[in-house]
């Protein structure tokens, strides 16, 4: 399907680009929380977890100590699982030490309808109670159908609800980049 | 997938998944809050026409991990025992709305004929039939070999397999058969020739008269239980002679690879097929066997249940 229509690819951030953002990204993490002792990152499968663990390390990098890095699967809190073939499972793994009384931060690659934040919530509130929930997102593109926002933003990318959005990190697709396919659809 | 009712319904990539899925399921039991919201709003049959605790609570306790609502339904005491056939039974629960339905009958081939009879419109689980096939069971078995054996990750190629008892009645050992073999283990059966069933030659695995050639050969070792209601006749003289031949004591326990387990699909006999010695050694892992079947019920009704109806 959509490979009769031409693909428009257009790269919005370039490996420096990502790699600018997440440093940022962690330098206000840390400013917001007033150092690191009581952070947790997590990443929402897949690339939410790879970006979680580079902000990790650079926040390691500023103040010294190691912060915690899990994972969080939110798919069993979808609100969409009747209306497609059960999913798979990605890993859940929650840092030792847990998220009772920490600031915890979600990470994701693409920020769009928010749904996937809302069942993160969800899931967050089985796992234990945080003192805060924060968002950092690499890629803001707008489309919200839920009253949720990110506190950090990699870049705000206006987008057409019909353009695709696709997020290439090292560690999983060989190269950082962040582009924008239009006219075609998947 | 819409049923399981057969172990040899599921080729290796599906029973991966299965297993995959138990996984991340598993690591719910570490948390505070041992529930999700998955399955909320959907309705779970238990139809037990034949008596079972531990299966019936592990399905239980699964569907409810997931949030579905549960009926227990006991053919003791219901209107079955009054002489409802299975039709009518299957008819009533499709007019309350189930969604799934865990059969376990006393027919081999119960759960196939509610799956296929067009009474019921939601998935069936089969939860052990007659002494034809458990697939949870051998599922939960092969999950349990595969944390133990292969660091919980991937098939269990070359892994050896010894199920020891009473084959004829057993329905866990042909599901077992069938999955470990899908799984890429090598299976050795060891019994008595009155307790192999007809055709065993055709089964995909080894057959032995001999414990004690079998067990130094073995990656684990499957106690079968001695089903003293389905045995009418005389399969062996006497209960200590079984016992002398085919149990698993200390001293036959010692022959076993130092890395070996010891499973059993419970209940046990104590001092018929498994001395209490070898059921409380370390080497025992029945108690991880029963935590293990929640994980592996959850996935199997999530991936039936979780998704968009086929």
């Amino acid at each position: 399907m959509g490979s009769a229509r031409t693909h428009d690819l257009r790269t919005v951030l370039s490996g420096d680009d990502i790699a600018r953002a997440s440093r940022r990204i962690a330098h206000e993490i840390v400013e917001k929380a007033k150092g690191a002792s009581d952070l947790v990152l997590l990443g929402i499968p897949t690339r939410g977890v790879t970006l979680a663990h580079r902000i990790g390390a650079v926040i390691s990098e500023i103040e010294g100590i190691q912060v915690p890095v899990g994972s969080l699967d939110i798919t069993l809190y979808r609100d969409d699982l009747r209306l497609h073939p059960a999913r798979a499972l990605e890993e859940t793994s929650i840092p030792e030490g847990g998220i009772d009384g920490k600031i915890v931060v979600l990470v994701d690659d693409v920020l769009f309808s928010g749904r996937t934040i809302r069942a993160a919530l969800d899931a967050l509130n089985d796992v234990g109670r945080p003192a805060a929930v924060r968002l950092a997102v690499l890629v803001d593109r707008g489309h919200r159908e839920l009253p949720i926002r990110p506190d950090y933003v990699g870049k705000n990318i206006p987008t057409a609800a019909s353009e695709q959005v696709r997020v290439r990190l090292t560690e999983i697709d060989g190269s950082d980049s962040v582009e924008i396919s239009t006219g075609g659809e998947r | 997938m819409r049923h399981l009712l057969s172990a040899a319904d599921l080729d290796r990539e599906a029973a991966l998944h299965i297993l995959d899925t138990a996984a991340e399921m598993a690591a719910l039991s570490d948390r505070s809050v041992k529930k999700l919201p998955t399955l909320r709003g959907r309705t779970v049959v238990n139809l037990f026409f034949e008596d079972s605790t531990r299966t019936r609570i592990s399905f239980e306790l699964a569907a409810k991990r997931l949030s579905a609502d549960v009926i227990n339904f006991a053919a003791k005491g219901s209107s079955v025992s009054k002489g409802e056939s299975l039709k009518d039974t299957a008819l009533t629960l499709e007019a309350m709305g189930a969604d799934a339905v865990v059969i376990r009958h006393w027919d081999s081939g119960a759960p196939h004929r509610l799956a296929h009879a067009n009474w019921i419109g939601g998935s069936v689980i089969n939860a052990g039939d007659g002494t034809h096939e458990h697939p949870t069971q051998a599922l939960l078995d092969a999950y349990t070999m595969r944390r133990h054996l292969r660091d919980g990750k991937g098939a269990l190629e070359g892994v050896r397999v010894g199920i020891v008892g009473d084959i004829l009645h057993s329905r866990v050992a042909r599901s077992n058969v069938l999955l470990l073999q899908t799984l890429g283990a090598e299976v050795t059966l060891v019994a008595p020739p009155t307790l192999l069933p007809i055709g065993i030659e055709t089964w995909p695995c080894e057959v032995s008269y001999d414990i004690d050639s079998v067990l130094p050969k073995v990656d684990a070792v499957m106690m079968l239980r001695v089903q003293q209601e389905r045995m009418q006749d005389a399969f062996f003289p006497t209960a200590r002679e079984y016992s002398r031949l085919f149990g698993l004591n200390g001293e036959r326990m010692s022959l076993l690879p130092d890395h070996a387990i010891v499973m059993h699909p419970g209940p046990m006999n104590r001092g018929m097929e498994i001395s209490a010695e070898v059921a409380d050694s370390d080497r025992a892992v029945m108690v991880e066997q029963v935590a293990n079947g929640v994980s592996v019920r959850m996935a199997v009704m999530y991936l039936l249940l979780g998704g968009a109806k086929e």
